[in-house]
């Protein structure tokens, strides 16, 4: 990663971060040689990864099975019109370029499986979780613990949505949610909607997260949670901890593979 | 002693469309209790079936979480800010 020397175009490009203290060259060199992957290419993923592609980080693999339909384009910024029908790892893929040809981006069309998704972790540095329903955020989740992987989260409803950094070993997903709402408890965004700038905010602050772990500044949200809402423009921050009796990374964990995600969210 | 029980959206309706209620208490057990006698239908979205706290929601007196103190035990004083934080999966096509 030291040896990565700048081109012209890439010092032009990244003028902006190799000129900001606290990024330099040598963060610039960080960001090019980092990977992360991004499940879900919708609107936490969408302005996330375009964010992520323009600073410059050098690998971004992009999770999705789905293809662009018009009612994602109020708030899935990287899929146009004429994506519509197309699938949005590949809509995805030529809106990153546009912005930035400078970087590589592998997509994945798969739907993210306990068959799968050990896989497509392992071979990135950090995994940010854009996803859009509860079984692949614990699919999610226990890949990043078995791998020790960050796990950057967001997610979003009506008005609201949360973030929070998932470093290995403190803390995971299930020591915040041990167990996902049973289905017709909380209502989807599809049955309640959410309001379309909404993602954009979440999936920034997931976005810089990535950003500050591969340049190792700051403060990242590890133990803390962020929770917005929209309607009062308030942030506020709580506080959590890992679970030493968490079944995926406590002390003596039940669960040490992945398991069917569906049946463990009451879907089958 | 009142505390102030900020709602999220989906438990806003049972309490007639409130953001926030006051309820008198001195523990979250106290306070969810008086909840529910105010507002009926609260005890069947915080509870399951053998009255543990749904593991969905999270509970936090200011900001801290009371799994990390004593739990519903957790005592309370006046002024307190209570948040109820439900799990959502929302994101990409947001929940299918």
């Amino acid at each position: 990663m030291a040896d990565i020397r700048f081109s012209e175009e890439q010092i032009r490009r990244y003028s902006r971060h190799i000129l900001l203290q606290g990024v330099g060259g040598k963060g610039q060199r960080k960001l090019l040689g980092a990977s992360v992957l991004l499940v879900g290419t919708g609107g936490l993923g969408s302005p996330a990864a375009l964010y992520l592609a323009a600073a410059g980080v050098g690998k971004l693999g992009l999770v999705d099975f789905d293809i662009v339909d018009l009612s994602n384009l109020q708030r899935q910024v990287l899929h146009h019109t004429h994506d519509i029908g197309r699938p949005k790892v590949e809509s995805a893929t030529t809106a990153i370029h546009d912005i930035n040809p400078d970087i590589q981006v592998v997509p994945h069309t798969v739907k993210l499986s306990s068959e799968n998704a050990l896989d497509i972790v392992a071979d990135y540095d950090i995994v940010l979780d854009g996803s859009d329903n509860f079984p692949t955020r614990y699919l999610v989740n226990d890949a990043c613990v078995f791998k020790s992987k960050p796990n950057i989260h967001g997610s979003i409803l009506l008005f609201h949505g949360m973030a929070t950094t998932f470093l290995p070993g403190r803390g995971c997903y299930r020591c915040l949610y041990p167990v996902p709402p049973p289905p017709g408890t909380v209502p989807s965004c599809q049955e309640a909607g959410v309001l379309g700038v909404l993602p954009g905010i979440i999936g920034l602050i997931q976005a810089t997260e990535t950003i500050k772990l591969i340049l190792g500044i700051g403060e990242v949200l590890s133990e803390r949670l962020v929770f917005y809402d929209a309607l009062t423009m308030e942030f506020k921050e709580v506080k959590y901890k890992r679970n030493p009796r968490c079944p995926v990374c406590g002390e003596e964990p039940s669960i040490t593979r992945l398991v069917d995600y569906e049946e463990f969210c009451g879907l089958r | 002693m009142a505390v102030e029980v900020r709602l999220p959206m989906i438990l806003q309706k049972v309490a007639g469309g409130a953001k926030t209620v006051k309820v008198e208490g001195k523990s979250i057990h106290e306070v969810f209790d008086n909840l529910e006698k105010n507002h009926h239908g609260f005890a069947s979205r915080l509870f399951d079936n053998e009255g543990n706290l749904n593991h969905f929601i999270m509970v936090y007196v200011n900001n801290e979480d009371i799994r990390l103190q004593r739990g519903m035990q957790t005592e309370l004083k006046d002024g307190d800010v209570i948040t109820l934080l439900p799990a959502m999966a929302g994101g990409e096509d947001c929940c299918r």
